[in-house]
């Protein structure tokens, strides 16, 4: 055996993870959980959102803008009322998201010169709701009044082949139907990345503190780096195997792609836990239980998540928080991990944030070296 | 001398202002069994984690097998066995595997060698048992198991006996006796006094000093200015009130049902009843003991 003392030290601490149900739960169940969670219940697609309408013409007219916001899949014409009253009081129970006011006589203003007007009301409390029925009512609403206007000037003899003076067409790349999921997965992978091998680490470095056995193992000839490896080398392989495991399960649960090279993600993942290892390490030094251990783990993983784009557009944010988003190494592997998933592209489109990592990385785990010397004082 | 496995010079440690060990000097040869003999808090574990170059010493030296425990280190570490009060096991890896692991760590690949060391700690028929679910007194066999498993020179054992019950306790200084036996220095702390009583030469800490180092014989005989006396009477108190003011008497103090008196040694049996008789305590009995190491922790002490 070339290095029997890190061969031991790894197998060591095998041993003590799979008789650990605790810890074993953490690697096994977490991941999938979190993925389950994050992938069907945190996701901001606007679907079906339950109207009330309050059709004061009951024309033709009426009917087919009503059919016109039937068709798309965002509302669903959940109470047809007969008062305003009535409309304001399912929006403020919450039953209904959107209310649609329709005036009498808007049939008759539709045929005629007058603009016809509709109004909407929708319920603000959650923006991500209101934003997206705001957005599908204007859209399915301008649809409808190019529909009539065109009818109009058929009517009347002018030719229009069919064609508006201004065509927009769109096309969405990467992710056509807007799939949260498509965000959500590759985000579930840095943070159980993160989660896993910043806590296990420290936690498995407190544990002999805690035991006394590091006062042992120190004044034993293993080497500095030897106890550095021989930590991390056991979560490094737990995390990449949760890398595969999140990787396969969004891919069968969530249709989520992975366009570009798997082995790329592996190695690049493998780069970005030379952060969170050195994190955990960090942690462990200056940590005296297992306990405050998790705590200060915790402490630089709620601004990570909040900072890095795992939940919010990084673009949005106010300027000074982009600029501290810099120090989050999560903030650089979102970007990778999110690029080579969802558009296949090479290396060479997310080499500054490669390269910010990869900086990171080796920074943290020196820094966690020099920290982590064979002495107590 | 030229065989020290421990020599100290002016010894010290300091935690900002508190001052941890102070200006400790002794010397442990070839195959003694020394005991340091303290209190908790003391300096005892300091003085383990200096000799271990666990600790940088604040001033002052300490050479382990002649070497400088602070540029050495590693080269010293190679040849001491160590347990800690804690019995550093791995409380979910097995008794072999425990043991295995940490003879792994040092090289140590003689498998046979292995199972003879558990053999001789009567731990053979409990290789596969976990550490963590042993009694008390079997992990503290396993610790040394794992501390002399890759056959140190010194053995430094940091009260190696603390939570073990008497008979245990007894046939754990017997095994170190053997071990010394065959030629390894061990130094132990303890703070028990009984303890102390089995060690070759003991060292005797209080507050970061080291009041004095001998053999427990030797300390008897210099530390203590007198004899020791067994006085027994009705009135206890009493008599401990008498006592304590009389000429003659460097100390006097309640043990268990009678008191234990050093005095001078022109202070006699007859002399201490005598006093008694005087300050009215009736039925006084005086009676010459041996001194023991508390007796002469207190008069250091004192």
């Amino acid at each position: 055996m070339q290095n029997s003392r890190l061969f031991a030290l790894i197998r060591k601490e095998f041993i003590q993870i799979l008789r650990d149900p605790r810890t074993l739960a953490l690697v096994l169940v977490i991941p999938i959980m979190q993925l389950l969670l994050l992938g069907y219940a945190a996701t901001n697609d606007v679907r079906n959102v339950p109207m009330a309408v309050f059709d004061q013409d009951r024309s033709p007219a009426s009917r087919e803008l009503l059919d016109a916001y039937r068709a798309a899949d965002y509302f669903s014409i959940a109470y047809d009322v007969t008062t305003e009253a009535d409309l304001q009081r399912l929006i403020e129970d919450g039953k209904a998201g959107l209310g649609l006011i329709i005036p009498p006589g808007f049939g008759a203003a539709i045929h005629g010169s007058e603009p016809a007007a509709v109004l909407f009301i929708i319920d603000g409390s959650d923006p991500s709701v209101a934003a997206t029925g705001l957005s599908a009512a204007q859209l399915i609403g301008q649809n409808f009044g190019v529909k009539v206007q065109t009818q109009r000037l058929a009517r009347s003899g002018i030719p229009l082949n069919g064609a508006l003076p201004l065509q927009v067409h769109t096309q969405i790349w990467y992710n056509p139907d807007l799939h949260d999921s498509y965000f959500m997965v590759p985000g579930i992978i840095g943070m159980i990345l993160y989660a896993i091998t910043s806590i296990l680490t420290a936690n498995a470095v407190v544990r002999e503190r805690e035991r006394g056995t590091i006062e042992q193992l120190i004044i034993t000839p293993i080497r500095p780096w030897e106890l550095v490896v021989g930590k991390i080398a056991p979560y490094t392989i737990l995390a990449l195997l949760n890398t595969v495991e999140v990787l396969v399960m969004g891919s069968l649960l969530f249709g989520v792609p992975i366009r570009g090279s798997l082995f790329l993600i592996l190695a690049l993942s493998g780069v970005f836990l030379l952060t969170s290892l050195g994190i955990g390490l960090l942690a462990s030094t200056v940590a005296n239980t297992q306990q405050e251990a998790m705590l200060t783990v915790w402490m630089t993983m709620l601004p990570a998540l909040f900072l890095s784009g795992f939940f919010f557009p990084l673009q949005a944010m106010p300027k000074p928080l982009q600029i501290i988003s810099y120090l989050f190494p999560l903030r650089y592997y979102l970007n990778i991990i999110r690029t080579l998933m969802l558009k296949g592209t090479s290396i060479l489109a997310v080499w500054p944030d490669v390269l910010a990592m990869t900086v990171f990385g080796i920074a943290l785990m020196a820094l966690a070296s020099v920290r982590f010397r064979k002495r107590l004082d | 001398m030229a065989d020290a496995v421990i020599r100290t010079e002016a010894l010290t440690k300091m935690f900002g202002e508190f001052t941890a060990v102070d200006r400790v000097s002794f010397e442990v040869h070839t195959g003694e069994v020394v005991g340091y003999l303290g209190p908790n808090g003391s300096g005892k574990t300091t003085t383990i984690r200096m000799l271990l170059g666990l600790l940088r010493p604040s001033s002052g030296t300490a050479r382990v097998l002649g070497r400088d425990v602070a540029v050495e280190t590693e080269a010293i570490r190679a040849q001491v066995g160590y347990m800690s009060q804690k019995f550093a096991l791995y409380d979910d890896l097995s008794v072999w595997e425990n043991i295995e692991f940490y003879a792994t760590v040092y090289g140590e690949h003689d498998k046979q060698h292995l199972a003879q060391t558990l053999e001789r700690l009567g731990l053979s028929g409990l290789r596969s048992e976990r550490a963590g679910a042993l009694p008390v007194g079997w992990r503290q066999r396993l610790a040394l198991a794992i501390a002399i498993v890759h056959r140190p020179r010194l053995l430094i054992l940091d009260e190696p006996t603390s939570g073990v019950d008497p008979i245990a306790r007894r046939t754990f200084w017997d095994l170190i006796y053997e071990l010394a036996d065959e030629g390894m220095t061990a130094f132990v702390t303890t703070h028990y006094m009984d303890e102390a009583e089995y060690c070759q030469r003991v060292g005797i800490m209080r507050e970061g000093k080291l009041l004095a180092m001998d053999s427990p014989t030797r300390l008897k005989q210099t530390a203590l200015k007198g004899k020791a006396w067994d006085v027994a009477a009705k009135d206890v108190l009493g008599a401990l009130a008498a006592l304590e003011t009389m000429a003659g008497v460097s100390r006097a103090g309640l043990a268990g049902d009678h008191l234990r008196v050093i005095a001078e040694t022109s202070v006699d049996g007859p002399a201490l009843v005598a006093r008694l008789d005087g300050a009215g305590v009736v039925g006084g009995r005086a009676e010459a003991v041996e001194p023991g190491l508390e007796d002469v922790f207190l008069a250091l002490v004192g």
